[in-house]
């Protein structure tokens, strides 16, 4: 699947939701998936730092591909991160880089990524892109 | 129970009947910013409407009942805190805006090289960076009086950190995070009798707790609006004159000057000389609004209920298995400060807000005291008199439910 497709089927899944809490639950039921950072990653420099929860995310490129681990001491913030990461891990750095991030509005979840929650998934979906960014260059040399 | 009809103090706070995320608006981050009753806004919508003009420039009509605004609102705030003289009220942007005032100006002219600053454990940032600032500026050291495990000033300590080179004490009044009512008489007086000024952060202060700064006698108290019923962008300082004379402008502009001339400027009488540019006039009328509804209850009644409230929130929040309070002083203003075991503060505010209870999370400016108890942050639910028993049985209803989505 591409990006796009997989945003697609997150939108599927919680438009099963009606209501505010089992959107919730199922962020916390994700939260245990993610795929958890090496603990050895979790460095000041792979630290994504909000004032309110923290974030660290680390990445690696494979076979032209890459593929993020991440981890935050707060478990919605997890649940987020889980499915930005189902979202973007595992591709190619041009498709990351050429991805609009529309699933997270369409899911009723726009509020984590307001500046002001302060929970470091701007800082960490920025961060993503830089990953990206980077491996690109390395690719294209 | 107080005899108050909350349900009429309500009717003048429109804001609290709102719904948030499908449930009754509960506001508990009154620590924050207050909200703001229909007598101040309408003090301030009356003065656009009317009265607006610059004050203490024009002879015109307008100008003279937009300085006797503000000097009448001045008035206010002087009988309010009981202050000797208007020239002792000093109209500021906020707390923030009055503490770097006063780290700024009377550092200039009282703290050298090698000289020292006394701050506590568990003060805002507002309350340690100022301090820092003019400490490094100055090659001054600051001073750190400790907490003890219930949260409050370790202040027998005091008298061994005052030393020959102690130039200022500054500590607040009601912490922020704990609530801590911290017993600053007894700090004035043990720093007076070394010959020590004493600066009270109040911004917790002011809306919980009747003032009188002849009696209190502190050389300083900064304090804000916004936590006070009032608009933002509007703040006090008081000080003594005899510092206020002594200590140079802190900024520089209109209003605050006597005689310019490219030679040499003179300054203008207290409170003005600290009053640069065109200041919050507007701000400053609709504060004096804000103290006066504050007065028509009064200040010892709102004290009481919301006592009342901080005392039903602790016996209902300690009955929960797995949560521990912040801050069990003995003397507390109606804010707790709360964690659930295994459970990150953020997730517990998110849940909350989800239950429609405005609560604040995190550090709350506050990160050496978060550093002392060893946490991240808190969960803070902080009272104002508008606040009733039910609104604390839904915050306890709501935490039940955070423990049962992460537990």
């Amino acid at each position: 699947m591409n990006i796009n497709e997989i945003q697609n089927e997150v939108i599927e899944e919680f438009s099963l939701f009606d209501e505010w809490m089992d959107k919730y639950e199922y962020l916390i039921e994700l939260s245990n998936d993610l795929p958890a950072i090496d603990e050895a990653a979790k460095t000041e420099k792979n630290l994504i730092s909000g004032c309110q929860s923290r974030v660290w995310l680390d990445a690696k490129l494979e076979d032209g591909r890459i593929f993020f681990t991440a981890d935050s001491d707060a478990i919605i913030t997890k649940g987020v991160v889980a499915l930005l990461i189902r979202v973007l891990s595992g591709h190619q750095p041009q498709e990351i880089l050429d991805t609009e991030l529309f699933f997270i509005k369409k899911i009723g979840l726009q509020e984590h990524l307001s500046p002001t929650r302060a929970n470091g998934l701007v800082s960490m979906i920025k961060q993503m892109k830089m990953y990206a960014l980077a491996f690109s260059q390395i690719s294209k040399k | 129970m107080t005899n108050f009809n909350i349900s009429k103090i309500r009717e003048d706070f429109p804001i609290l009947g709102q719904q948030v995320n499908k449930k009754p608006l509960v506001y508990f981050d009154n620590g924050a910013t207050t909200q703001k009753p229909v007598q101040v806004i309408e003090a301030e919508r009356e003065f656009y409407l009317k009265q607006n003009s610059n004050i203490h420039r024009g002879v015109h009509y307008l100008s003279q009942m937009a300085t006797n605004s503000y000097e009448n609102a001045r008035e206010t705030i002087r009988q309010f805190i009981g202050a000797r003289s208007n020239t002792e009220i000093i109209f500021t942007k906020g707390t923030t805006d009055s503490i770097n005032l006063v780290a700024f100006s009377f550092g200039e002219r009282f703290v050298n090289q090698g000289d020292e600053v006394i701050v506590t454990e568990m003060e805002h940032h507002a309350n340690i960076v100022p301090w820092q600032l003019l400490c490094e500026r100055k090659h001054a050291t600051l001073k750190v009086l400790p907490i003890n495990d219930f949260g409050e000033l370790c202040v027998e300590k005091l008298d061994d950190l005052i030393s020959e080179k102690t130039r200022i004490v500054a500590v607040a009044h009601v912490s922020n995070v704990l609530g801590t009512v911290n017993p600053i008489a007894e700090i004035i007086a043990k720093a007076h009798a070394r010959g020590v000024p004493v600066l009270i952060d109040g911004a917790q202060g002011i809306q919980h707790i009747k003032l009188n700064m002849r009696e209190l006698d502190c050389d300083f108290y900064a304090f804000s609006g916004h936590k006070a019923y009032a608009p933002t962008g509007i703040g006090v300082l008081y000080a003594k004159e005899k510092y206020l004379e002594k200590m140079p402008p802190y900024q520089a502009g209109g209003d605050m000057v006597d005689v310019v001339s490219f030679a040499k400027t003179t300054y203008a009488d207290l409170p003005f000389k600290f009053e640069a540019g065109t200041s919050n006039y507007v701000g400053a009328v609709a504060f004096a609004e804000a103290v006066k509804y504050m007065e028509v209850l009064g200040i010892q009644q709102i004290k009481e209920y919301e006592n009342e409230l901080l005392t039903y929130a602790t016996n209902r929040l300690s009955r929960i298995e797995g949560l521990t309070i912040y801050g069990k002083a003995r003397k507390k203003a109606a804010t707790i400060s709360f964690l659930l075991e295994g459970i990150h503060h953020f997730d517990t505010g998110m849940i909350i807000d989800k239950m429609g209870i405005a609560t604040r999370t995190g550090t709350h400016c506050a990160q050496p005291l978060m550093q002392r108890l060893g946490i991240e942050g808190t969960v803070r639910a902080s009272f104002a008199f508008y606040n009733t028993l039910d609104e604390i049985d839904r915050l306890y209803e709501a935490i039940l439910k955070v423990k049962q989505l992460f537990g």
